[in-house]
């Protein structure tokens, strides 16, 4: 049987589903829309049965993607997901207007379980509900009561699944899909059925509630100067650990790879086959794992701020600031997490419901500037910027750091701001959203949220990540016949016969990579990039560090033939500083090194946010897009700066 | 007495003031509100506010939502 789970947001219905499923879930997408779409399977006493976890929506009618999905589902008996029966989870602290979309759905014919879930918090409220009435206003539907938050309630669910039967019933009251197509045709029949529930008279108040504590702690965490200190320092504790504490798990996962990849080479017999996985896949799983910290440590903190209810109040004190550039306060996560790494940061732009603001936010996001860009930062900036402070105190290389990140900041809402207007919307944004009641977060549901991001992460975007680079290895690695020649060349060469054995290394990874298909592919683009102020081995580079723009370092160091530990990092600024071009002026000048920064500021360079724009999107029009709007707008930006400082 | 014939709209309400919503005067975003339980009668009262004013959080039935002005406003209230 396929069983679909349907309730309101803030229900626990993810706890319900992830009580009833444990381990068993698995996470993709509806079917040509980016909503996500939990399944797995569950077991009944009679039985092994499919579950799937619909978006928790308010009622059957459709405004917003999620609430699409759910009506076309439900509207097609041919679809894959038509469901069989449904698990329908109330709050039970909240049950009159959790009531309007199961009466909905009970009308629409389905078999259904009402979970009464939260079922504690509904007695601490002081609620007393009347089952039996309840039971004899939907005589056809199983009622259980659970707490899931605790896993209570498990064995009541799969009973009571067991016990459904397929048969005609009394709708509880007229419901015609067909005639409620009209705004005011759907109003009126949710004001009936909202009245007609209330004077059932299901809840009663015993005593008079306590105050809301939640109010309470509202009043500091949303104070207009509280509110945003308290936030400030929950975001510099995420970014703290995704900046600094996320190297540590990463240096490993990086050392682990070359490890592996040095073992590799040394025993499985020489050849391309074992270059191929020596060289290319193993770096290339390397370079998908390597995000793996992050991407978890990211969803670890939002999946703790959601539970415990305090990410609505940041979309609270953050909607108007956001509002000017065509965002809402759920853009904010997003685009800040986007400055350590914009990989996590597009992915966690899923909790933004409106379509066209969540596209918007994945679009602009990539020009913040990313943690991968600091080396490139600081090697151009150490070459090309002097090392000289204004008034004695303000460091200018400093300074000039600070504004490459504001001018991504800028660009990033300002692209967001022009956006809006040219972005279709796909849906009707409105922005009425429950503030739920501060909860402790349930640790469990915050495990299950960071393993699905991460197999996401490895399943869908994993895969064109190794793809492109082993494809960049393999142009990268490989050149056309005439490279033997140019190798002989050097061995002859005075030089090299000078060399020592570190040094013969470097000088034939030097020619190797000058001389390999990228070498080729630089020096022939190099009319293009030379009105930039680049000459073919900064193009080597450019083109080799769209893998990731730190490759852009190592790439130099390549060419260069200076190797890339801390030493050679100090040669590789000795010797950029040294370089000439033909015309005897210093290669890697202002005018240069500025034209450079600007480039990496804005241009895409990083092939796995590529992939994971592809896998949130669900279309190659999108990241395309993308690569091609940030490579403009870097090409354009590179050529202005190089041509007013030349 | 002098505005007893203008009906006040729910993003003007002072807050902790306990009101009774009227009429949604805008068709598009009614059935939306209607789920969350805004209905004709309810009884509703602003609880507090966001920096700059906007949005608000309303109290309805044990419910705190939160609302931008613009939808608020069409929102009709009447004293309870």
């Amino acid at each position: 049987m396929k069983i679909a789970l349907f309730g309101n947001p803030n229900t626990g219905k993810s706890s319900v589903f992830n009580m009833l499923t444990g381990l068993r879930q698995q996470v993709g997408n509806f079917p040509g829309v980016t909503v996500d779409k939990k399944q797995g399977s569950i077991q009944t006493p009679n039985g092994k049965h499919e579950l799937i976890d619909f978006p928790g929506t308010y009622s059957f009618f459709a405004r917003s993607l999620d609430e699409q999905v759910v009506k076309e589902v439900l509207n097609d008996s041919a679809h894959p997901d038509y469901p069989d029966a449904i698990i329908y989870v109330a709050d039970a602290a909240n049950l009159e207007r959790n009531l309007l979309f199961f009466s909905q759905l009970y009308d629409l014919g389905f078999p259904i379980v009402l979970v009464l879930n939260m079922w504690d918090r509904a007695q601490q409220k002081g609620l007393q509900i009347n089952l039996e009435l309840l039971q004899q206003s939907f005589p056809d539907a199983q009622i259980v009561t659970t707490n899931a938050r605790v896993s209570i309630g498990k064995t009541r669910i799969t009973t009571a699944l067991d016990a459904l039967e397929k048969k005609e019933r009394a709708p509880f009251l007229a419901f015609d899909r067909q005639q409620l197509q009209s705004d005011q045709a759907q109003t009126l029949n949710t004001n009936q059925r909202l009245e007609k529930i209330r004077a059932l008279g299901l809840v009663q108040q015993r005593n008079t509630p306590a105050p809301n504590k939640s109010t309470r702690l509202d009043q500091i965490l949303t104070h207009r100067i509280y509110g945003y200190l308290i936030f400030s320092l929950i975001l510099l504790t995420i970014f703290q650990f995704i900046f600094s504490f996320a190297s540590i798990p990463m240096d490993f996962i990086d050392g682990q790879f070359v490890r592996l990849s040095d073992w590799c080479s040394q025993v499985l017999p020489e050849g391309v086959l074992t270059r191929l996985i020596a060289q290319g896949l193993i770096p290339g799983i390397g370079g998908v794992l390597v995000f793996v910290p992050q991407i978890a440590i990211l969803f670890f903190f939002i999946a703790l701020l959601e539970e415990s209810g305090y990410l609505s109040r940041v979309v609270f004190i953050m909607d108007r600031l956001m509002r000017p550039f065509g965002l809402n306060g759920k853009s904010v996560v997003p685009l800040l997490s986007s400055v350590a790494c914009a990989i996590p940061g597009i992915m966690s732009a899923r909790t933004i419901t409106d379509w066209k603001e969540r596209l918007i936010t994945i679009f602009v996001a990539p020009f913040m500037s990313c943690s991968a860009r600091i080396p490139v930062y600081t090697l151009l900036i150490s070459v090309v910027i002097p090392k000289t402070y204004i008034g004695g105190i303000i460091s200018l290389q400093g300074l000039v750091l600070f504004g490459l990140y504001l001018l991504g900041i800028l660009f990033a809402l300002g692209t967001a701001l022009v956006l809006q207007f040219l972005v279709k919307n796909r849906t009707s944004g409105y922005h009425v959203m429950e503030l739920p009641d501060y909860k402790n977060p349930r640790m469990s549901n915050v495990g299950y949220t960071v393993l699905e991001k991460v197999k996401v992460f490895i399943t869908d975007a994993g895969k064109i990540i190794v793809a492109i680079s082993i494809l960049l290895w393999a142009l990268a690695t490989y050149g056309p016949s005439s490279r033997t020649a140019a190798l002989k060349d050097l061995h002859q060469s005075q030089a090299f016969k000078n060399a020592n054995e570190t040094q013969k290394q470097e000088l034939d990874n030097s020619l190797l990579l000058s001389q390999s298909y990228i070498g080729h592919f630089g020096k022939w683009m190099e009319p293009a990039i030379a009105p930039l102020g680049y000459d073919w081995k900064i193009g080597v580079a450019l083109l080799s560090s769209f893998a990731a723009r730190e490759v852009f370092v190592g790439s130099l160091a390549t060419i260069y033939a200076v190797g890339e530990d801390s030493d050679g990092q100090k040669r590789l600024v000795h010797k950029l500083k040294e370089e000439k071009n033909e015309r005897g002026k210093p290669t890697y000048s202002l005018a240069t090194g500025a034209s450079l920064l600007v480039f990496y500021v804005f241009a895409m360079q990083c092939m796995a946010t590529l992939a994971v724009v592809k896998r949130e999107t669900q279309t190659w029009k999108w990241p395309l897009l993308q690569l091609l709007f940030m490579g403009v707008v870097a090409y354009l930006s590179a050529f202005v700066v190089f041509q007013i400082l030349v | 007495m002098l505005l007893l014939h203008m009906s006040q709209t729910l993003d003007a309400i002072s807050l902790n003031e306990l009101v009774e919503i009227a009429a949604i005067s805008n068709d598009a975003i009614a059935p939306k509100l209607s789920e969350m339980g805004l209905t004709k009668g309810q009884k509703i009262k602003a609880i507090f506010k966001a920096p700059f004013g906007d949005p608000i959080a309303y109290e309805i039935n044990g419910n705190v939502i939160s609302m931008r002005k613009e939808e608020a406003m069409q929102v009709e209230v009447q004293m309870a």
